[in-house]
């Protein structure tokens, strides 16, 4: 099953602030961890909404508008897609998140992602069309 | 849902996190003793069961596991069965990287495992072995799957996979198979075998159609994070 560790975004991500030597070895630690438990399937940091845009559907007609956002505590400074048997252990991959970051303040958030089995009865030829979509998609 | 059953199931998470690096840095401890090391780790898995629903999930949940093994290795060894010198000095060493690793147990986790967990993956795919026991000792020992779950997954008796891993075990002791990763023609050959068994997982899994009980898609999941393992670890 595959989750996304959200990091929810704070003051400093927000203004952009370049993470500790210390911050960056550990969340360099962190990472290989995922790797050689074969559960890691990517992720980034993002950068502050004031470089970011909405882009506000109404009626159909789009309406973009720029950033920065308001309440950084609902934007997300970064994500780590995993790939676990189940919720317990995503959490338990959360719970390991590096202590170095945002000084031990840190709020996560983890969701699990859709598979096409949760829709149901796909069409074999649409899921085999999703299949290489994904397929495509891959590093 | 009540609190003891959430630590159980955080446990089962740490385990499966867990008992793969721990099996496999065990086994270097005892000097390649597979399946010395695989009881010593179900004998942490035992007290964390005992003692995290009543003090909590600890905060680095791998390094108690660990200690918790090595003291009840140290233990086995001064129970006195196996008072050899060797097992004296073992007991010696043991104690001293006990001393070593309190201040530090942050330390020691960030060693590097991966050496040991390859040496563990050949070791449990070692050809001395029937397929179907190194399919149960791969499942058991780098997936931390149960001896129930992986009988669930192939749909066979718990006690036959139980039998195949007590045998697995007794075979790689009585073959003296060593705890390493074979170098230059071998290495080809012994790859194979791993991958083997990594696809016979995969197609276990695979051929489970709907309808069935969700274990054996589950090992469709469980060879792709093998086979993520694997390539990192690979030798290139």
């Amino acid at each position: 099953m595959r989750f996304m560790i959200i990091r929810k975004a704070d003051p400093d991500t927000e203004a952009g602030v370049m993470p500790t030597q210390a911050l960056v070895d550990a969340m360099m630690r962190y990472n290989q961890e995922l790797i050689d438990a074969g559960v890691m399937r990517g992720g980034e940091g993002l950068q502050p909404s004031v470089k970011g845009a909405r882009i506000r559907f109404s009626g159909g007609t789009p309406a973009v508008v720029d950033g920065p956002f308001a309440e950084a505590k609902e934007l997300i400074a970064g994500y780590t897609i995993i790939d676990v048997a189940g919720r317990e252990e995503a959490i338990a991959w959360a719970r390991r998140w590096p202590v170095e970051d945002g000084g031990g303040e840190v709020e996560l958030e983890i969701r699990q992602a859709y598979t096409a089995d949760d829709f149901g009865e796909f069409a074999p030829d649409l899921r085999e069309m999703e299949e290489r979509m994904r397929a495509a998609g891959q590093p | 849902m009540t609190t003891t059953e959430e630590t159980h199931r955080a446990i089962d998470a740490v385990w499966r996190i867990e008992s793969a690096k721990l099996i496999a840095g065990l086994a270097r401890m005892v000097h390649g003793d597979v399946g010395l090391a695989e009881d010593l780790a179900q004998d942490a898995l035992l007290a964390a069961l005992e003692q995290w629903p009543r003090d909590g999930v600890p905060r680095n949940p791998g390094a108690w596991l660990m200690s918790a093994a090595r003291r009840r290795a140290i233990d086995t060894f001064r129970r006195g069965k196996l008072l050899e010198r060797k097992h004296e000095e073992l007991a010696y060493e043991l104690d001293a990287e006990r001393e070593r690793a309190v201040p530090d147990l942050d330390a020691a986790l960030d060693d590097p495992v991966g050496d040991d967990l390859l040496r563990l993956v050949f070791t449990c795919c070692h050809p001395v072995l029937s397929v179907e026991a190194r399919v149960a000792l791969t499942l058991r020992m780098l997936g931390g799957l149960t001896t129930e779950e992986i009988a669930r997954a192939f749909l066979v008796p718990v006690p036959t996979v139980a039998q195949r891993i007590v045998r697995a075990k007794k075979t790689i002791a009585d073959a003296k198979v060593p705890f390493e990763v074979p170098r230059g023609a071998d290495l080809q050959a012994r790859l194979s075998s791993v991958l083997g068994v990594v696809y016979l997982i995969f197609n276990e899994g695979y051929s489970a159609t709907a309808g069935g009980d969700w274990m054996r898609p589950a090992l469709c999941e469980d060879a792709l994070r093998l086979g993520r393992i694997l390539a990192e670890l690979a030798p290139r």
